[in-house]
């Protein structure tokens, strides 16, 4: 029995009989990190004695037993969530040496589920970019094709988890950055609706647009994953105080009856033939499972890639505002503070992310607020107000999760623009605040690449997304699909 | 929103930015950076005049919590990070003149 390609619910009834230790489930999966690592390079830092010692505490304890959701589980993260002791580096060169002092609310959660925590995934540097290509650790690659990029910029958390180098892991995405590498993996994604999950202790790269979300190996773990993950915490006021549901209770429930609504905005020219097809293919399996499928319109969805480009900056020229080297990370000294500031984020910040400054810095610039950011914000209005419409006429949403399947390293990294595009199905679920999962739907057909099907879901709709999700996992086997390494 | 968008002034932008460029960096970003601006032209083609503006996708106002003393970070943790620290405190470059 290999422990590594497990998922959470099988080892957790296999912990909870006594059949495994934690400790054998961790060096299972550390095992695997030792062989296949240094092909794919999913993580930036891992610590195995710690991620024992975690373990046999859970051993010790007798946590499995004790019914602790994710008792011995081992969990990747995102090189961006705090975990109190371990190094948090966002995959930038100003971070390089910091130590995270506190535990972010998920980590807690984590803990207290029982998770045992393993160590930190590559992403693209402060969550910017949708291929891990932009980090200063070195690309990860795609477990289905080496020559390929992960997605992003949740790259390395995608990666380890198709890889079995991780049980699960956990991502953040601000305009796709879990869904689109999850796709491209062929992994499952979710990205929650804003505020189901606290966003204490990630670092904040777009703050009205973030969240924290899980990357599994089926939608069963998403659903639990999420259950511990979510709730209301006092230290982010965006936090929503909702109860948490058991996202697993309405597995049973299938989708007859539910109305499935197709926006004609996402099957248009220029998605690969193979992307529509496959996920036509899934919409029609749901079809054949009940479900009533609604021809819709998103009108404004040609404007979310601008609205997206404006807000998302001008939120993180101002986060990244507090990178000066004045309390952590690097420093690069200057005779006054300011040449101080300037040389240190000069030498700390890669060119994406400077890139991004630079235009953020401009939409909130004197002259020019009014014209871009507080026009881009009125734009999202009507974007948001387009879901509200659709939501009156389905249940859920279901599109391609990106235009193409995973492209080869170095592709698009030229373009900024084109990069961009990438995300363009995958924006507007931000913008609009509601949750969306992604899941494997098939495979490109000439080179066998993973293609991803994107549920949609209304704010904190995630029952209804995880339930369509799962009937049509469970009426198809490309879950069990996996990458040769 | 400004008709021609290549005024921008890249220099001036990294300066309130605090982001030293190199002259390098500086020409490949002026470029970039226009043409992303054009692509966001086409935001023009909208009317918006009285359409509420969103800043939260969940409205929220007023978050209020008890006032209550909690423990904070440990302050050896915190300073662990700085680059450079003396008695419980960060060193920077002098920001007054000595008069």
């Amino acid at each position: 029995m290999t422990l590594h390609t497990q998922t959470i619910h099988e080892l957790r009834a296999r912990l909870r009989r006594g059949e495994v230790s934690a400790r054998e489930v961790t060096q299972a999966v550390l095992d695997r990190i030792a062989a296949v690592d240094p092909k794919v390079k999913a993580y930036n830092w891992l610590d195995p004695d710690d991620a024992l010692a975690q373990a046999e505490a859970i051993d010790r304890d007798g946590l499995a037993k004790n019914g602790k959701p994710l008792a011995g589980v081992p969990i990747a993260i995102k090189d961006l969530i705090n975990v109190k002791g371990q190094p948090c580096t966002c995959a930038s060169k100003i971070l390089q040496g910091y130590i995270a002092p506190y535990d972010a609310f998920v980590i807690h959660q984590l803990r207290k589920a029982g998770a045992v925590l393993l160590g930190r995934t590559n992403m693209d540097e402060f969550a910017m970019g949708s291929s891990t290509e932009n980090s200063s650790w070195g690309v990860t690659r795609n477990p289905w094709d080496l020559e390929r990029i992960p997605g992003g910029s949740s790259g390395g958390s995608a990666a380890a988890v198709a890889a079995d180098e991780a049980i699960a892991a956990l991502g953040s995405d601000t305009g796709g950055s879990i869904r689109q590498p999850a796709a491209l993996c062929g992994c499952v994604g979710l990205k929650p609706t804003y505020g189901r999950v606290s966003r204490y202790g990630l670092v904040a790269f777009a703050s009205s647009l973030d969240q924290i979300g899980p990357l599994t190996k089926d939608v069963e773990d998403s659903a639990i994953l999420l259950g511990a993950l979510a709730g209301h915490d006092v230290k982010d006021s965006t936090s929503v105080a909702q109860a948490v549901p058991d996202y697993t209770q309405a597995f049973g429930k299938g989708v007859k009856g539910l109305r499935v609504g197709m926006p004609k905005e996402y099957f248009i020219a220029g998605t690969d033939p193979d992307v529509s097809d496959g996920v036509r293919d899934a919409i029609q399996k749901l079809q054949s499972l009940g479900a009533e499928v609604v021809d819709l319109s998103l009108p404004h969805t040609e404007y979310a890639v601008a609205v997206y480009y404006l807000i998302a900056t001008a939120e993180a020229s101002a986060n990244l505002a507090r990178f000066d080297g004045v309390r952590y990370g690097l420093r690069v000294d200057g005779d006054d503070p300011i040449e101080m500031y300037r040389r240190t984020r000069g030498a700390g910040f890669g060119p994406e992310v400077k890139r991004r400054i630079i235009l953020g810095t401009y939409a909130l610039s004197a002259g020019y607020y009014d014209a871009y950011y507080l026009r881009a914000q009125k734009v999202r209005t009507l974007i948001r107000r387009d879901f509200e419409k659709a939501f009156d006429k389905c249940d859920v949403i279901v599109t391609p999760t990106s235009p193409t399947a995973a492209f080869k390293a170095g592709e698009r990294a030229a373009d900024p623009l084109q990069m961009y595009l990438s995300d363009i199905f995958t924006i507007s679920v931000n913008l609009a605040g509601i949750c969306a999962v992604s899941i494997p739907c098939g495979f490109t057909r000439v080179t066998r690449l993973p293609i991803g099907l994107q549920i949609l879901g209304k704010q904190f709709g995630e029952e209804t997304v995880l339930r369509v999700a799962r009937a049509y996992e469970q009426a198809t086997d490309w879950r069990l699909k996996r990458p040769n390494l | 929103m400004p008709e021609k968008t290549s005024g921008i002034d890249i220099g001036y932008v990294a300066y309130l930015a605090r982001l030293q460029l190199t002259e390098a960096e500086a020409a490949q970003f002026s470029t970039q950076v226009k043409d992303i601006l054009k692509y966001i032209e086409k935001l023009n083609e909208l009317y918006v005049i009285n359409v509420e503006p969103t800043a939260h996708a969940v409205p929220m106002t007023n978050v209020l919590r008890k006032d209550e003393v909690q423990p904070s970070i440990e302050s050896a943790d915190v300073l662990r990070n700085a680059p450079q620290q003396a008695r419980s405190l960060f060193i920077v470059p002098k920001i007054v003149e000595q008069g």
